[in-house]
């Protein structure tokens, strides 16, 4: 399936807020997942000692905190996680309210290992309750017909 | 651990290597701890089926072991300002990546002591299966 008009013209349109309350539990347990023992993500004592009087989450720990869907047709088909680029800005702590909101911002396709694939990117922006900006990710998500090819797939 | 210092750095200098051996249980773990509950990365039948030979690592938790390479690195001083990863190949679990970085630039602008890094994600094969890229900005001797 091509890109289609539609998809060209959903680029720009916001989803609905998300809000997240961040539990001091959630750090830990996240921290405690990805085998991470920094004491900053886990040890409350430790972590007030340093520079910022308390815990705080792993960078990555904001992957845990979805965004509404966007208003948005997505592809047929299967839908891999390409990656993710970050930018950090405020720390987020036990306590923050987390407002997530994505939009989409680009859609175009290539030719891969597996014909034709279609990117489709979403801007997510992690704004805390103090209306400062903590975080925002772009997100590629890579969508591809198995019907339209029989080679397998090498993306993870 | 000792903090590290921008004058500590310079271009090629390598990170140390952070190796991790993702379980399925710690998949299970990262499942929960991220509300993600595909079964691509804990049902096997399900992973199979999918047209994958087992069950793949979750690309977040490969972001995440690039993210700790950088914060161990760095140190509580230090401040990670991007983090970039592309997921191009499949991990599977039970056998150790290895989290390599470089870095590949220096310099000072806005009055902060910038670092950039390239960073992989490397199977048993030395295959790259996740490339991405840090800015951090470190902290400088010379400043109190």
């Amino acid at each position: 399936m091509p890109i289609t008009p539609e998809m060209k013209a959903a680029i720009g349109t916001r989803s609905e807020p998300v809000v997240w309350e961040v539990e001091r539990g959630e750090i830990i347990r996240f921290a405690r997942a990805i085998g991470d023992p920094n004491p900053l993500y886990s040890d409350e004592a430790a972590a007030r000692r340093g520079r910022y009087g308390g815990i705080i989450a792993p960078p990555t720990f904001l992957h845990a905190y979805g965004a509404a869907p966007v208003d948005f047709e997505y592809p047929p088909g299967i839908g891999l996680d390409g990656g993710s680029e970050w930018e950090y800005f405020q720390p987020v702590r036990p306590g923050d309210s987390i407002t997530v909101t994505a939009s989409i911002s680009a859609v175009f396709e290539k030719e891969g290992r597996v014909g034709r694939m279609i990117f489709i990117e979403r801007d997510i922006e992690y704004v805390n309750q103090f209306g400062d900006l903590a975080a925002r990710r772009r997100s590629t998500g890579i969508f591809y017909d198995p019907t339209e090819s029989d080679r397998p797939t090498r993306n993870g | 651990m000792a903090q590290l210092y921008f004058e500590d750095v310079g271009e090629g200098t390598r990170l140390p290597t952070l190796v991790k051996t993702p379980t399925t249980r710690q998949l299970v773990m990262f499942a929960c701890a991220t509300y993600d509950y595909y079964e691509l990365h804990y049902d096997r039948q399900f992973a199979r089926d999918s047209g994958v030979h087992d069950v793949i690592v979750h690309g977040p938790l490969k972001n995440s072991f690039l993210a700790q390479l950088v914060t161990d690195w760095m140190g509580e001083a230090g401040t990670l300002k991007r983090l970039s990863v592309q997921y191009r190949g499949m991990d599977t679990p039970g056998s150790p990546v290895y989290a390599e970085g470089t870095v590949t630039r220096k310099y000072v602008r806005g009055g902060e002591n910038l670092v950039e890094c390239e960073l992989r994600l490397v199977n048993a094969r030395r295959e790259t299966t996740t490339p991405g890229s840090a800015l951090v900005a470190l902290p400088s001797r010379r400043e109190p």
